[in-house]
């Protein structure tokens, strides 16, 4: 099984990214399990969402405590709220941020990926809503979720306009991951 | 067919196949997104009812009731506060046998306030003569509204699914949503028994002095035991007609040559099935007992399949303050008075949303292998209690 926690501020799309990689891993075939951490979720409030990934039933209820992959939205996140905690040491997390991994200066084992998530968003969806484009990061570095599908979910989720704008953030973010592979930054 | 949903979606959905006439809920917090997908349906003219919205779930349990009286199939949801909003009414709604369907996405009370899970609302009107279900997972509680309306209506008496809020409500995965061709062969058309007409002027649930109001208290408990026959069919109807067991009175995991068995109702035996399944790889036998219909209580099944166990965990998340486990009361009852060498510990978990983790279900098995444990609050940060509390 594969877990995945997102972190991120109220307003970020934090449990809409959560349920769209879940929706596109069941589109893939799979079983999936997204969500909400259940907090108070005001705008600019830290928010957690969960997702689980399975070829069989997922049962456990639990919050995702140890995850293999994170997503983070915000990169000040780090700074005030304990992102890493139980992080898989061979995991992966992924920070929407302007920098290279390494000037994170993350505490981890894990390999450290970062993209300006929230520039792109402003650029092709026109405001920061930066989820699609982790999410197309995601996808990109891991392959564990197929590209197709993820067009899909988001299709699905946000018919017209609004799709369009985040399945070309998607697509933009997987050439950016794919061109740098190999690279820092 | 397999779609991947929301909880509150896949409830909503089975709800309108089911074709209820009137749909009356308090559309503020705490609410779920059941009736705002209802609202719509029936606002797009894809579900032909009437949706009242009111100003109070007091309001709304009260239209139903009318409802329900005047012979419509009725439903409503709720939660949390708006339950206890509901008291007065849903005593009124059972004494009336009037077949209501409500969903309770189970929540905690105030004060202090806290929106998350436990079962504490639906535990305060376990007394109240409704029947009372109990979801595992989505798939359960979608399926469990095809079987709430067929019960309701066969028992006249009122029926409440309760679902864990948030962690299913709120929780998309996958649930085989059935077709509207399926329920309608599963469920026939509303015919109410006694209803109140203009035409022939009768009352419900007007007055009755000493002589009478006993003998009403004693015919709805009767009813109430009764029923258990009729969830026991429906549920096997329900796995005849779409293929797959949902519902019933209890369900059990592994329970065979379990040496501790713990017993629980709603999402948390999910938690507590992988649970098991790591413990029977270390050579540790524990099963499940799940008890899907909490009220009526199937005291006669508990027994049947625990008689041989000698180590019994109840976890829960409710408690009766002052006095502690609800269910574990229950099922400690359901042995014989006077019999030695059975241990029965209670637990108390997940109050207020408190996460229950693997690790803390594990360790609690390691307790209760060694010791009977009267009362425990599982994962309680002593840290965060001061010593003047106490």
């Amino acid at each position: 099984m594969i877990e995945i926690r997102i972190h991120g501020r109220g307003g970020q799309g934090n449990v809409a990214a959560a349920e769209l990689l879940a929706n596109a891993a069941f589109k893939d075939g799979k079983y999936a399990q997204a969500f909400p951490s259940f907090g108070a979720e005001r705008i600019g409030a830290p928010v957690q969402a969960f997702v689980r990934i399975d070829t069989k039933k997922i049962r456990t209820r639990e919050d995702v405590r140890e995850p293999n992959y994170l997503i983070v939205q915000d990169q000040y996140l780090i700074d005030t709220v304990p992102v890493l905690d139980g992080l898989k040491p061979d995991g992966l997390v992924i920070v929407n941020a302007d920098r290279c991994p390494e000037d994170l200066q993350l505490k981890t084992t894990a390999t450290v990926a970062t993209i300006p998530a929230t520039q792109i968003a402003l650029e092709i969806v026109g405001r920061p809503i930066p989820n699609a484009i982790m999410i197309g990061a995601f996808c990109s570095i891991t392959g564990l979720v197929s590209l197709e599908a993820v067009q899909r979910a988001i299709m699905e989720k946000f018919p017209g306009k609004t799709g369009e704008n985040n399945v070309a953030a998607l697509e933009r973010a997987h050439e950016i991951m794919q061109k740098g592979k190999g690279q820092p930054c | 067919m397999l779609k991947y949903l929301e909880g509150s979606h896949a409830v909503s959905q089975v709800v309108a196949m089911c074709r209820p006439q009137v749909i009356s809920a308090y559309p503020i917090t705490p609410q779920t997104h059941i009736v705002e997908d209802l609202a719509r349906l029936v606002g797009e003219g894809q579900l032909d009812a009437e949706f009242i919205n009111v100003e109070s779930e007091f309001s709304a349990a009260s239209v139903v009731l009318g409802a329900a009286a005047a012979g419509a199939r009725t439903y409503t949801t709720t939660t949390s506060q708006g339950l206890l909003l509901m008291n007065e009414v849903i005593y009124c709604i059972a004494g009336m046998r009037l077949p209501i369907v409500l969903t309770c996405a189970n929540r905690a009370i105030s004060a202090p306030l806290n929106i998350w899970n436990d079962h504490s609302d639906s535990m305060t009107v376990r007394d109240a003569g409704w029947i009372q279900l109990h979801a595992e997972d989505n798939q359960e509680a979608a399926d469990l509204h095809a079987q709430a309306f067929k019960i309701a209506e066969q028992t006249s008496l009122p029926l409440m699914v309760c679902m864990d809020g948030f962690i299913l409500t709120h929780a998309f995965e996958p649930v085989d949503i059935p077709e509207q061709k399926e329920i309608d062969a599963f469920l026939p058309p509303f015919k109410p028994q006694h209803i109140v007409d203009p035409r022939w002027p009768r009352a419900l649930g007007l007055y009755a002095d000493p002589r009478f109001y006993m003998e009403t208290r004693y015919i709805l408990h009767r009813a109430l035991e009764k029923s258990e026959q009729v969830i026991s069919r429906v549920s096997a109807d329900f796995a005849k007609s779409f293929g797959r067991e949902s519902g019933g009175l209890i369900k059990t995991y592994n329970l065979e040559d379990a040496e501790v068995v713990i017993v629980t109702m709603g999402s948390i035996a999910g938690t507590i099935k992988d649970l098991i399944d790591q413990l029977s790889e270390e050579g540790k036998k524990v099963g499940l007992l799940q008890i899907c219909s909490f009220r009526p209580f199937p005291k006669q099944e508990v027994y049947r399949v625990l008689k041989d166990k000698m180590n019994i965990v109840v976890l829960e998340k409710s408690v009766s303050l002052g006095r502690g486990g609800i269910l574990a009361s229950d099922i400690r009852w359901s042995f014989p008075r006077g019999e030695k060498g059975r241990s029965i510990s209670s637990y108390i978990a997940g109050l207020g949303g408190r996460n229950i983790s693997t690790d803390a279900l594990r360790e609690m098995v390691a307790r209760v292998e060694k010791e009977q444990v009267d009362l425990a609050f599982l994962s309680l940060n002593q840290e965060i209690i001061a010593e003047r509390d106490l």
